[in-house]
């Protein structure tokens, strides 16, 4: 049986599609949606009361670049409003004084910011867009002078964990309270750049022990949390805390998701925000119930001592891996395509193949 | 950096500490946390204003819960210091 349903901790808006950037490891799907079905500021504002209503305590505004929108001090002061823990996630390549000024005036918390490497010539190339390191140098001040918090956010991969080191050293720099190093998750745009990406198996052991021995040295000056990924681990994480657990998300256009990545799964119908409201929708919608709790499981899942600590591993990156998204994930040792999951890892982190699809609108 | 009883403890900027109606209970805020303190530190965090000392706080918290003096001082920095650990509590 499943337990009676908590309140959701977090919503994640993607107010956009629209970047600059060109990642080769977006989160956004490969189908990316158009600008010209975008919610409106009206419908945000109702999106995040509603949030509030039925228990959300952080609002993380994405996207896409946020920043786009020319509406989100409006947006982060409605949800200051609202009482909820008000977080940017940029490229900040479109931060500048004036803007700065206005976003934290609207009472905008927590900044996070995105470095695709530790200098110009790594971090352009893998953003796809000129001068992008520098502008993200600049912004970073720009946070701190204005005194909001700021998280760096490391994204790393085989092109770039060479300079991890230099990374935490950047963020130190910079004057952020926390970084966040996360190996590239591998849905969507990451999906399909995996060859170009996966670390080996030596340069994960290698950001594992850079990663210990800083939070050693770094610790009450710097907060290092770290994503590893799955394809060498022996356990699978506890995707999104659990599917439908503590999270969603909304799409664009209102389309209101258990994960960034969910729209890759068959069969679900994800409702919209503007014919449901967000409290229905978290507590009803069929795609929000089909993998909540344990009841969904099959073994080794069910009966698994570790069924309510892991939730099963993540349901997308079992679709894309054994075709079945109510499989064990992958990465979890117990799933007989887990020795697949590593063979594929050390094959195509060995094969050289570093050129990128970068993300942009089809 | 370890805080001791004459440090005067305060939120760290980028914190917010506040009462959850949808819960039940008090939450505080950060960056990708949210920690759901127990009675004792509430009762500990309410005190954090940035003008009295650990000391103090002991002091007023030991009276009010007619407890011994030295052990609630004891509490409050090993609470505080696991705050300041996750810098959540500045000094």
């Amino acid at each position: 049986m499943n337990a009676p349903l908590s309140p959701p901790l977090a919503m994640l808006m993607e107010l956009t599609h629209r970047c600059p950037l060109k990642c080769p490891y977006c989160s956004n799907p490969l189908a990316l949606e158009r600008a010209r079905d975008e919610l409106d500021t009206a419908t945000w504002k109702r999106v995040i009361t509603e949030a509030a209503g039925i228990g959300i305590l952080q609002a993380h505004f994405s996207g896409g670049e946020p920043m786009v929108r020319s509406d989100l001090p409006e947006l982060v002061r409605h949800a200051r409003a609202e009482g909820l823990y008000t977080n940017l996630i940029t490229s900040a390549v479109l931060l500048n004084p004036a803007r700065m000024a206005e976003l934290a005036e609207a009472g905008l918390d927590h900044v996070q910011i995105s470095f695709q490497g530790a200098d110009a010539a790594v971090a352009d190339h893998v953003a796809g867009f000129r001068d992008a390191h520098e502008k993200k140098l600049a912004a970073a001040q720009l946070v701190r002078d204005a005194g909001l918090a700021l998280t760096l956010n490391a994204v790393v991969h085989r092109q770039n964990l060479h300079q991890l080191s230099a990374m935490i050293d950047l963020a130190v720099d910079a004057g952020a309270q926390r970084i966040e190093v996360a190996h590239v998750q591998y849905y969507g745009w990451a999906l399909k750049n995996r060859a170009a990406l996966i670390p080996t198996r030596a340069q994960l052991d290698e950001a594992t022990r850079i990663v210990t021995a800083a939070r050693a040295n770094l610790a009450g000056t710097l907060t290092i949390d770290y994503v590893v990924p799955d394809y060498y681990a022996a356990r699978p994480k506890a995707c999104m805390g659990g599917w439908a657990r503590q999270f969603f998300n909304i799409t664009p256009s209102g389309k209101m998701l258990p994960c960034h990545a969910a729209e890759t799964l068959p069969g679900l119908v994800f409702e919209r925000v503007t014919e449901r409201s967000v409290g229905e929708i978290w507590a009803h919608s069929s795609a929000f119930e089909k993998y909540r709790g344990t009841g969904w499981m099959a073994p080794p899942c069910q009966g698994c001592a570790r069924a309510e600590i892991d939730w099963g591993g993540c349901r997308c990156q079992a679709l894309a891996l054994t075709g079945d998204a109510g499989a064990t994930d992958p990465a979890c040792g117990l799933s007989p395509d887990h020795a697949m999951m590593a063979a594929l890892a050390i094959a195509e982190s060995g094969a050289a193949v570093d050129d990128f699809a970068y993300r942009m609108i089809s | 950096m370890s805080l001791t009883a004459a440090s005067v403890p305060r939120l760290a900027r980028h914190v917010r500490f506040r009462f959850d109606a949808a819960r039940n209970c008090h939450v505080l805020l950060a960056p990708e946390r949210v920690i759901m303190p127990d009675a004792i530190a509430v009762a500990v965090l309410e005190c954090c204003d940035g003008v009295v000392n650990v000391a103090e706080i002991a002091d007023r918290l030991a009276t009010r819960y007619e407890a011994p003096r030295d052990a609630v001082l004891a509490d409050c920095l090993e609470m505080l210091n696991d705050l300041a650990d996750k810098s959540m509590i500045a000094s």
